[in-house]
């Protein structure tokens, strides 16, 4: 075996490699196990440190999208209130027990039309963030964003989600306001309205918390956003059992927005200015008012009742399994 | 005698009693894991059990690979539980009851929901509707199947949404919270039933209580997430022993045959 090939096998397989290597070792030592078998597996050794190098290479260009999809500069939710939807009205609380700040919902216009719009907050410096909680909401947002959901049923007003989360927020208190139960009505509510539902991952879209306003009627995911079951950190730390296969684990989740249209779990992707959205936050704002307004004349004059099994059909299709 | 050690009192119970009092401790009244054929049978009349969906198998269909690939991993899992995932479902008789059951387990890959356990719970949601008998789900789960990526995430919304026509078709949905029942299938068709019944001790939450005390960086109190804790929280509408659950459902049952 050649030394040079050792160095440049990955970090996060030295140890599976070195494994097998002393293995080879020792068969060497076998006085009657030579030549042919033992080349073979040398040449087998060869081909994985190559196959781990793809990888490797691989799970770094999904890490810059990782990072791109957290770039602070990125227009956030706010932003896109401000810039797409003309007299916006902020509406607060959930009627129950607070105001989740995490979660930004009102009433707003667009092309002429009243839309409700509610999506993560996540907050551009350290107050803002401090204030929206990094965008982690808790049940309080989730029961705020119902409330304004049936509001906009009950006066046809179509919805529009931004989604931007690490995810729901685990705290204490959120667990003992029930916030598995708050993030499941939530989902549940979304299937049962009877108005158009248009989500856009607009940044991160963390697990349970993300899904929570995203059972669209068309979903859309900016270019360089996230989509998945578990945040890249998390995964490494239950699979991995060691931070360093963070970035193996953000490959291995196939979180971009072209692995999200490839398993039709998204509609769309639309595009970012050249080198993502943070260099000219104003032009992607107009290219999601383009892409809004676009999607509302889309499920315009279609019924309610149609709208809801289509979402239903939708969502109940989404799998992979064998059957035999 | 073999003999096993209880997890809460340490107390040491001859394996005969364990199982004649249903994988409940005798001394402390803790109640341990059960896999999901041992649930079956001493929930339902004997012979009534009709499995569905048994043909349904995971797929490896991102080629998942950690430290193993999700392939590897699913072999071992089924030939260490013999099940082919981690719910079964079909239709049974309760006490002469029908119900369209489902049933997870723990065992099965910490009972976590891919694409198949979504597929069955859409399943035996039609299944429940086309038949008009009540829907009755023990969950057991660790969360989301992370070797599925985002489709396991999407699972939640699929159950969320086969649930929710069972519900619009006015059948009763039931579900039992056992140990532990957290994360994606916390977060979706667990919690949105008629009647939740949780078993006692079963940790029943979102996130688990290593994540939290992760994020809060402060110790949580011991019953953190318990069924006695969500019960006061209002979490959940009863606790039930598992020698009285098989009455319980009955009774409830019964209740809205009316
Ligand atoms: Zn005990």
């Amino acid at each position: 075996m050649d030394l040079k090939k050792l160095e440049e096998i990955p970090k996060s397989y030295l140890k599976e490699i070195l494994g097998s290597l002393s293995k080879l070792e020792k068969l060497k030592k076998i006085p009657f196990f030579t030549g042919i078998h033992f080349k073979d597996a040398e040449r087998d050794l060869s081909r994985k440190i190559e196959s781990y190098k793809k990888v490797e290479r691989d799970a770094k260009r999904v890490w810059k999208i990782v990072e791109l999809s957290r770039d602070e500069n990125r227009p956030q939710c706010l932003d896109y209130i401000n810039g797409i939807f003309e007299d916006f009205v902020k509406l607060s609380g959930d009627r129950l027990t607070g105001e989740d700040r995490s979660i930004a919902a009102g009433l707003g216009k667009i092309n002429g039309k009243t839309v409700a719009v509610m999506g993560h907050n996540k907050g551009k410096d350290i107050k803002q963030r401090l204030e929206y909680n990094f965008g982690m909401s808790i049940p309080q947002g989730y029961r705020k964003s119902q409330r304004i959901m049936r509001l906009a049923d009950r006066f046809g007003f179509p919805i529009v989600t931004l989604i931007d989360t690490p995810g729901a927020y685990p705290a204490l208190e959120a667990e003992d306001d029930g916030q598995a139960s708050a993030i499941a009505k939530s989902i549940l509510l979304m299937f049962e309205v009877k108005v158009p539902i248009i989500a856009i991952l607009i940044g991160e879209g963390g697990s349970g918390g993300a899904l929570a306003l995203a059972v669209g009627n068309e979903v859309a995911m900016l270019e360089n956003s996230t989509y998945s079951v578990i945040s890249p950190e998390g995964c490494a730390a239950i699979l991995w059992k060691n931070p360093s296969g963070t970035k193996l684990a953000a490959r291995e989740l196939r979180l971009t927005s072209r692995d999200m249209l490839r398993l039709k779990i998204i509609d769309r992707i639309i595009p970012e200015p050249i080198g993502g959205a943070q260099n000219a936050p104003g032009r992607m704002v107009k290219i999601v008012k383009k892409y809004i307004i676009g999607a509302l004349e889309r499920f315009a004059g279609i019924s309610g009742e149609e709208l809801k099994s289509r979402r239903a059909k939708k969502f109940e299709s989404m799998g992979f399994f064998g059957t035999e | 005698m073999e003999k096993i050690k209880c997890k809460n009192c340490t107390k040491d119970i001859e394996n005969e009693i364990f199982i004649l009092n249903l994988w409940v401790c005798p001394y402390c009244n803790y109640h341990h894991y059960i896999n999901a054929r041992d649930r079956l049978q001493i929930t339902v009349d004997s012979n009534s059990f009709i499995e569905l969906g048994k043909n349904i198998n995971s797929d490896d269909f991102l080629k998942f690979y950690d430290v193993k690939s999700y392939s590897v991993r699913l072999k071992e899992t089924k030939l260490k539980t013999s099940l082919n995932e981690a719910v079964i479902i079909g239709e049974a008789k309760i006490d002469g009851n029908d119900v369209a059951l489902g049933i997870m387990d723990f065992g099965f890959m910490g009972g976590s929901m891919g694409s198949v356990v979504g597929e069955k719970i859409k399943i035996l949601s039609n299944y429940c509707i086309e038949k008009n008998i009540p829907l009755v789900i023990f969950c057991a789960s660790g969360g989301a199947r992370m070797q599925e990526g985002v489709i396991s995430l999407m699972q939640m919304a699929k159950t969320v949404s086969s649930v929710n026509r069972v519900k619009e078709n006015k059948i009763p949905y039931i579900t039992i919270i056992t140990n532990p029942t957290s994360g994606g299938v916390s977060a979706s068709f667990a919690t949105i039933a008629d009647i939740i019944i949780a078993e006692p001790d079963a940790l029943f939450c979102f996130a688990g209580p290593r994540v939290v005390k992760q994020t809060i960086k402060k110790n949580l109190p011991p019953d953190f997430g318990t069924s006695e804790r969500n019960l006061k929280n209002g979490q959940v509408d009863m606790i039930v022993n598992r020698s009285d659950l098989k009455n319980t459902l009955t009774n409830l049952l019964k209740l809205f045959k009316e």
